[in-house]
């Protein structure tokens, strides 16, 4: 009988430790498909472990890591230095930041379009608004039709910063919520352009783009990870300190060759 | 056998008589705490609304009171034309994430207002006239299958509605109209009618079906025709019903917010062209909710939002509710 009500209160102890054994990894949605093969592989090599991982945006992730609803914040940009002091303040630690992966932000156009490159500037001035046609930029004689994604989006913010330099869309640029969504509306639409990450571009034609040596260059594995394509950028891992316990051990996995391998296979670029 | 059985009778009667309060004291007590019961559901309905349009003005007002917010987006940011780049004649733009954010509601009211009367403009007629022709010409038989499939409609999730619009509608309509962008506030509308034209069917049915059998029968005995019955003096008869299901109408035209997300492309263009694509005001906040700054004036800007929303309809309710009150007099006793 003791013996019996010793066990049941060792379950008990155990019951909490098995559910806190979880690590929770919220963030970008360029990063969610990466993430979630990750956390397949790493549990069904460490049985008894449990990675939960949901998107919803840079910004949604580390707004995330900041209130403590998450342990690891999945981000396709830089933390802002306003979020990196909201950490500091609450918990008195810097954030911690580990590039994962290489995403190159490739640019889509319709199938039929016959426009193979452009220049990053020619980028600019279409998204801007002041290209409006295709004829503009040595296409057919086609209206131009921006798609772009939700302001949450990291893949916006990136695109804004390194293509637009701080401008601002044009406000005929339709935001859709998320980069398969921007897929298949280019797909769809003889004149559109959309951006979005490597991994996705099915059914529509990836666009080269003119790097600083004046050649053009296809966001592929090499000019990625070479820094050729002009369009490229590191994606990020966030803890509020040094990762510790269950998320090192996650993180440790997805830097290690067979995660990098999965990089690979998700459409990514391995950081290694 | 009758005296016997009221003997006993008369016995509990004069019980009664002694202590006559017990029995209806406890019906009264019963029907005291089944009142207080009912009052204090209703009043957790007026509460719940009170408390909601309280905590939403609440947080929008650091609009009013935050120096700070009110650098980044005073009234004037709001609603008059901005500079937006040198050299450029002022215009309207919504562009929150950016170095210097530009808040400008008018883009968002246009939108609101382009998808709104395109979803009106379909869904009042055809609501209107499918009521009439289940309720006044249609067969029972057929009445009895129209009904339940009209209204099936509104219980189709708007998800769904919404997906529908996105990959099928957009299609049709741009190769049936040539619409420069395939996502506009006409895709938009169209799939917003289909959640409220059951609404505005479902009661003006009701509505018609109530109109006493006697004003049709003395129509018809004056030798009007069925259409003319119908449409001269059953509708009208109506008219206070019919109205309420257009004010529900507008008010879910106005508030729906997931078919729009989807199927109106979300772009902020202030431009009165039915083909270009728009941002609502719903839509905006359930776009960007989920990532700003808590207490930013991103956030309290997204909070007056829904503060505007919150006014649109209820003063259109209020323009609804004086509106029959004055028709209703009128038809009833000519006062005006």
């Amino acid at each position: 009988m003791k013996r019996m009500l010793l066990a049941l209160a060792a379950l008990a102890a155990a019951v909490p430790a098995l559910a806190s054994a979880a690590v929770t990894v919220k963030g970008s949605d360029t990063m969610v498909i990466l993430a979630q093969r990750w956390a397949e592989d790493y549990m069904n090599r460490n049985p008894g472990k449990k990675v939960q991982v949901t998107g919803g945006g840079s910004g949604t992730g580390i707004a995330a890591l900041i209130n403590g609803t998450t342990e690891i914040a999945n981000a396709s940009r830089e933390m802002k230095a306003d979020e990196k002091a909201k950490i500091r303040e609450r918990y008195s630690v810097l954030p911690t930041e580990i590039p994962v992966a290489q995403d190159g932000v490739a640019l889509y156009v319709n199938e039929s379009n016959p426009i193979s490159q452009l220049t990053v500037d020619q980028l600019h001035q279409i998204y801007v608004g002041d290209l409006t046609n295709w004829k503009q930029v040595g296409g057919p004689d086609q209206r131009i039709v921006l798609y772009s994604r939700e302001n949450s989006s990291g893949t916006y913010v990136f695109f804004k910063e390194h293509v637009l330099k701080g401008d601002d869309y044009a406000p005929a640029a339709q935001t859709l919520p998320g980069t398969a969504a921007v897929v298949n509306a280019v797909a769809k639409e003889k004149g559109g352009i959309g951006y979005g990450g490597a991994a996705y571009a099915k059914g529509v034609k990836e666009l080269k783009v003119v790097g600083k040596d004046g050649q053009a260059y296809a966001p592929s594995a090499e000019n990625v990870k070479s820094g050729k394509y002009p369009l490229a950028r590191p994606l990020f891992m966030y803890t509020r300190a040094k990762p510790a316990g269950e998320a090192k051990a996650f993180i440790d996995y997805c830097l290690s060759p067979e995660g990098q391998q999965l990089v690979t296979k998700v459409g990514y670029f391995p950081i290694k | 056998m009758a005296e016997s059985a009221s003997v006993p009778a008369i016995a509990p009667l004069r019980r009664g008589e002694d202590r006559p309060l017990p029995s209806i004291r406890r019906r009264q007590l019963r029907e005291a705490a089944i009142r207080g019961v009912i009052t204090l559901i209703a009043l957790t309905g007026i509460a719940a609304v009170v408390l909601i349009f309280v905590f939403v003005a609440r947080e929008a007002l650091p609009l009013l009171t935050d120096p700070e917010v009110r650098g980044e987006a005073s009234f004037g940011k709001l609603f008059l034309p901005q500079v937006l780049r040198p050299n450029r004649p002022p215009g309207f733009m919504w562009q929150p994430v950016s170095g210097v954010p530009k808040y400008s509601m008018i883009p968002l009211f246009v939108g609101t207002l382009k998808v709104t009367a395109v979803s009106m403009l379909v869904s009042v007629p055809v609501g209107i006239a499918a009521a009439l022709f289940a309720s006044e010409f249609a067969p029972p038989r057929l009445r009895e299958v129209l009904k339940p499939v009209i209204e099936l409609l509104a219980g189709i999730p708007s998800v769904v509605l919404g997906f529908f619009a996105l990959m099928v509608m957009a299609t049709w309509l741009q190769s049936a109209f040539g619409f420069s962008f395939r996502l506009n506030a006409v895709v938009a509308g169209l799939g917003l009618a289909l959640t409220v034209i059951p609404v505005i069917f479902t009661v003006s049915e009701d509505a018609l079906q109530a109109v006493p059998r006697a004003y049709r029968e003395a129509s018809l005995a004056l030798g009007a025709t069925r259409w003319e019955t119908a449409f001269r003096v059953v509708l009208p008869a109506a008219a206070p019903g019919v109205l309420a299901g257009v004010v529900l109408g507008f008010g879910r035209s106005i508030g729906e917010t997931m078919i729009v997300l989807m199927a109106s492309g979300n772009a902020a263009i202030t431009s009165w062209s039915l083909g270009d694509s728009v941002r609502t005001l719903p839509a905006t906040i359930a776009a960007e909710m989920g990532e700003v700054v808590f207490g930013g004036a991103h956030y309290s800007v997204l909070f007056f939002i829904g503060v505007e929303l919150f006014l649109f309809t209820f003063v259109l309710n209020a323009l609804a509710a004086g509106f029959v009150k004055r028709l209703v007099r009128r038809m009833s006793g000519g006062k005006a």
